[in-house]
């Protein structure tokens, strides 16, 4: 919100950088800015054009919990406040009939014309604020994601416990969400074989009931008379399940038993042999918020080390143990579920020396912290190194430098890191950047 | 600009043209509300001569209505009805000032968020609420005042306490940045606690030549000066003119004026007296032993160190954050002067956080050094060159003996932490340490405006993080130094004459804005509130407080709250 009203700042969304030339003090960059389909000038974010678009697609931000329109914004408080289109799957980009979002768009927005457009400007100093990406979790299998429902990451959990999530803030069992989503298809074919009888029964002046019973004391016959007893059968069977169904959906309660492991894929030699930093206090966190949704949850915390080495962590750490979180120092080996999708962890308690199990309701994976996808691309487009972690790699003094003079790093672009300190190397970046501008990196690099 | 505000305040209240804009957002007010109808209804509110309603007042086109309607009805006050003040009111304030409106002369309604958005089940009780809150706004409108924004000049200069290596990185970065930079120094020589260390982690590059660095880097700089052996001894003033005053070691003052400061005071290792049998000889802290190493004067075949000495614990709640990344790089110093030596780490949990630590850590372990897990419950017990720990993994206790025991103790704030805080007026937490603006997004911000913070006065960091806030502190600072002149809003207390000096409301400004001055009438002396014009936000706890009206917040006065409160009573 502060950047995207800055005077100074010139805020160039749906972005990529194609092409770096020239020097520290004296950069041209080239911008490869997408065709969002929708004039951010005009767009209000007023949302009319998504509320009407016919076309439903699975929802990013929710991480495909949740439903999204062909014409989309990411989340709620995106800067700008535009709306763009998802041209792989509106029908009007993908030359079919239809131009909705035009005709209810009051501002005159949409703009199906449009073209990307490359962008090319001046600069002193570069800041690379790239970010990072979660872990697959599918890559341990020992662990279930994909597989087993109720097994999710700890960002998906997030969005569990979030208000305005896909489940409005409560916590359920993924099975059961299933379960709650089928509820409607049931309930439509029910009635569509409900209808199909009542117009038989129309038409043959009796109900379905008395005309099975003589149907099957053979009273009538004919083909007429077997189609209406096949759709007889369709209707109760229909019936049955959504009964069953609901008497299912019935008995879900939230999540109860909340268990979250820590280090997937991260202090792992098979995956990143580093520490993702912020993981452990997410998952106190979340438990913490768990356990205010619901006062008696079992909460089970499985880590190595708890590392809630920042300013108030430790004291937030013992607000959770006191509250109820159980802490195991334990690398869970493995998950399985029975047959009611209720996920079974088998770890060993290092504390009393046991191999023990653990049934849960839902099991919460704290992926680990990566280099972001495109960081290669990227890193060579601007013509800087990586690590041997593979993220942005950085000379020890003076802070944030990166191979290439007059460009700067910071975020968990350099190495995971949690808020506080993004926030603040994201100002030593601004400082760092503020001494090319003034002539005095150069004076220290001659130096 | 002054003609036309002196011509609107000439306007009284009887002859005010209230202007209202009903805005539909889009589909988010009128999908619920009937927008054109609540413009009829405004319309019929008293003075009000202009109401218009449009598809988005903050758009070009809704922007340009105001505007002209200003020009052409006369307007003498304006009323949006649509969002919230938060996002759109400096958009629609600075619109009245182009037309040549005083700013102040502006009022909003919020039909939105606490209208169409908050009762979308109940239209048609969010249509009344939505009348109540125009009319609301319409009657406030009336009594407004026109004001001018407060502007106050800067001096592009800094004081930075502390000469540490989070102190010099900000020092030098406000040079670098044109300002006039004054490093002030307790110690005789600039470097602070790096110059007890031996090697930095990870890399293992020599502490004393980063010092030599940061300084010689410092003294290069002609905008920067240190004092050393000096001590602030009081601060006054505000953001863009603090008097900062100087003590040397002969007690001699000299005071600066500066636009900000910069508080990098750091922190200090605790002394374990009484824990563990820590005598400074073969039972010593981890600084004692990085002096060691630094000096070359280890001698020990048999390491052990153990992990939150007074940390972590009822006394000092927190974890030191740095003391496992120290404990691990010496030893595995250690192990690079003598691969033979035997080096033991007893912890809790281990904190090597991100990338670089946790490689450190698995390298150590290659190296041969040992590592356990001991139980808080039932901590290690130091005999006589021997450490027992309990071992939960086997069950049992084991006995390590031992040369040198090196006991991983926390960084601790300074004791005078709390004095050189109340000087500025800033924070300080459970441990002492200071209290930044906000946990996450404001890190290396006070609350009080123009002063920051970075390195251990903040919370133990390493020589990496203190450099790195260092530098994000001088950031911040140049944010306030860049400004040609600094602009607060006129929506602040003003003292009246009813004001009789009780002083009830100088105690509980939260931003110490207020003060009593001492003043002759009549021959008389009397006191009065004074208001600190910079200082003050308008929060209104003073107002509040006040039973005689003596101070008042513009914007917020009685007449016009009254104005609002009546509009409300008012049936429909």
């Amino acid at each position: 919100m502060d950047v995207g009203r800055h005077p100074k700042i010139r805020l160039l969304a749906y972005s990529e950088i194609e092409k770096i030339d020239g020097e520290m003090g004296n950069f041209h960059i080239t911008v490869r800015k997408k065709a969002r389909y929708v004039d951010e000038k005009k767009c209000t974010g007023c949302g009319t054009c998504a509320e009407k678009c016919p076309t439903v697609t699975s929802d990013a931000y929710n991480l495909g919990l949740g439903k999204a329109k062909a014409i989309y914004k990411y989340f709620a408080q995106g800067i700008p406040s535009a709306y763009t289109i998802n041209a792989n799957v509106c029908r009007q980009l993908q030359g079919k009939k239809c131009g909705v979002c035009a005709k209810v768009c009051q501002a005159g927005a949409i703009d199906y014309k449009q073209q990307e457009q490359i962008i090319e400007f001046d600069v002193g100093a570069i800041i690379v604020a790239t970010g990072y990406d979660l872990f697959d979790a599918t890559k341990i299998p020992e662990y279930g994601y994909g597989r087993l429902p109720n097994v999710v990451t700890a960002l998906e959990f997030e969005r569990f416990l979030s208000a305005s999530g896909p489940t409005h803030g409560h916590v359920y069992r993924r099975s059961d969400l299933a379960l709650m989503d089928a509820l409607p298809e049931a309930e439509k074919s029910q009635q569509k074989a409900a209808k199909g009888l009542e117009q038989l029964e129309k038409k043959g002046g009796m109900s379905s009931a008395d005309f099975y019973a003589k149907y099957e004391a053979g009273e009538l016959q004919g083909e007429e008379y077997d189609k209406w007893a096949e759709q007889v059968k369709v209707s109760r069977a229909a019936t049955e399940k959504l009964e069953a169904m609901k008497a299912k959906v019935d008995q879900i309660e939230g999540a109860h038993r909340l268990a979250f492991i820590q280090c997937v894929g991260s202090r792992d030699i098979r995956f990143n042999k580093y520490c993702s930093g912020f993981c452990c206090m997410h998952a106190v966190k979340e438990a913490i918020i768990g356990l205010e949704h619901d006062r008696d949850a079992e909460v089970y915390i499985f880590g190595m080390d708890i590392r809630a080495v920042g300013k108030n962590f430790e004291e937030y750490r013992n607000r959770g143990a006191g509250s109820g979180i159980k802490f195991i120092r334990s690398r869970v080996a493995e998950i399985y579920e029975d047959k009611d999708h209720t996920p079974i962890l088998v770890y060993e308690d290092t504390k009393e020396r046991q191999v023990k199990q653990l049934p849960v309701d839902l099991v919460i994976l704290a992926t680990a912290c990566q280099p972001s996808e495109g960081i290669v691309k990227m890193a060579a487009t601007v013509g800087i190194e990586t690590n041997d972690f593979g993220f942005i790699k950085t000379a020890s003094y003076p802070p944030l430098s990166t191979s290439r003079p007059g460009v700067f790093v910071c975020g968990c672009a350099v190495s995971p890191m949690d808020i506080p300190e993004s926030v603040a190397q994201a100002s030593s970046a601004a400082a760092r950047a503020a001494q090319v501008l003034s002539g005095s990196e150069t004076e220290r690099l001659a130096s | 600009m002054s003609g036309d505000t002196e011509k609107t305040a000439e306007l009284n209240t009887k002859d005010a043209r209230i202007g209202v804009f009903v805005c539909h957002c889009g589909s988010n007010i009128a999908g619920l509300l009937d927008c054109a109808g609540l413009a009829e209804y405004a319309s019929g509110l008293p003075n009000v001569v202009f109401t218009k309603n449009n598809l988005y007042t903050c758009s070009e086109a809704g922007i340009a209505e105001i505007m002209n309607a200003i020009k052409e009805h006369g307007l003498t006050r304006v009323v949006v009805a649509s969002c919230s003040p938060r996002t759109h009111m400096p958009l629609f304030k600075s619109a009245c000032a182009e037309a040549g409106l005083n700013q102040y002369l502006f009022e909003m309604a919020n039909i939105r968020d606490q209208c169409s958005w908050v009762h979308a089940q109940d239209r048609d009780l969010a249509m009344v609420k939505a009348e109540d809150l125009i009319r609301m706004a319409v009657a406030k409108a009336r009594f407004l005042e026109p004001a001018e924004d407060i502007e106050s000049s800067l001096v592009r200069r800094a004081v930075v306490i502390g000469g540490g290596v989070a102190g010099l990185s900000a020092a030098g970065a406000l040079a670098d940045m044109g300002m006039e930079v004054i490093l002030v120094e307790r110690q005789a020589e600039l470097g602070g606690l790096l110059r007890r260390i031996n090697r930095i982690g990870p890399g293992g590059e020599k502490a004393s030549e980063l010092v030599g660095t940061l300084v010689a880097e410092f003294k290069s700089k002609p905008r920067a000066k240190a004092l050393l052996e000096s001590e602030v001894s009081a601060v006054s003033g505000v953001v863009g003119n603090y008097e900062v005053t100087i003590r040397d070691k002969s007690g001699e003052l000299q005071t600066e004026t500066v636009g900000c400061i910069v508080v990098a005071t750091g922190a200090l290792p605790f002394t374990p007296e009484g824990l563990y049998g820590y005598n400074g000889k073969n039972v010593i802290t981890q600084i004692e032993l990085e002096e060691k190493l630094r000096d070359g004067t280890l001698d020990a075949k048999r390491v052990v160190m153990i992990q939150c000495v007074g940390a972590r614990s009822p006394e000092r709640t927190y974890c030191s954050r740095i003391c496992c990344q120290t404990a691990i790089k010496n030893a595995l110093y250690i192990k690079e002067l003598n691969p033979e030596a035997y080096v033991h780490i007893l912890y809790r949990d281990i904190q090597m956080y991100g990338t670089d630590n946790e490689r450190t850590l698995w390298d150590s372990r290659g190296k041969g050094v040992h590592y356990d897990v001991y139980d808080v419950g039932r901590p290690p017990v130091v005999k006589d060159g021997v450490v027992e720990v309990y071992q939960p993994l086997l069950g049992e206790v084991e006995q390590i003996p031992f040369d040198l025991l090196v006991l991983s103790t926390p960084l601790v704030a300074p004791e005078d932490a709390q004095e050189v805080a109340n000087l500025m007026r800033i924070p300080v937490d459970q441990n002492r340490f200071y209290l930044e603006a906000h946990a996450k997004l404001r890190p290396l911000d006070f609350a009080t405006d123009g002063v920051f913070l970075c390195g251990t006065a903040r919370y133990p960091a390493t020589v990496g993080e203190a450099q790195a806030q260092g530098l994000g502190a001088a950031s911040r600072a140049a944010t306030v130094l860049f400004k040609d002149k600094l602009v607060a809003s006129a929506l602040i207390s003003q003292v009246t004459e009813r004001c009789d000096g009780c002083g009830a409301c100088v105690e509980l400004c939260p931003y110490h804005a207020l003060s009593l001055e001492e003043y002759e009438q009549d021959g008389q002396k009397l006191k009065r509130n004074k208001v600190d014009k910079m200082l003050c936000k308008g929060c209104g706890v003073c107002a509040a407080t006040c039973p005689k009206g003596g101070v008042v917040v513009c914007g917020f006065t009685r007449t016009q709250l009254q104005a609002q409160v009546d509009a409300a009573l008012e049936a429909a």
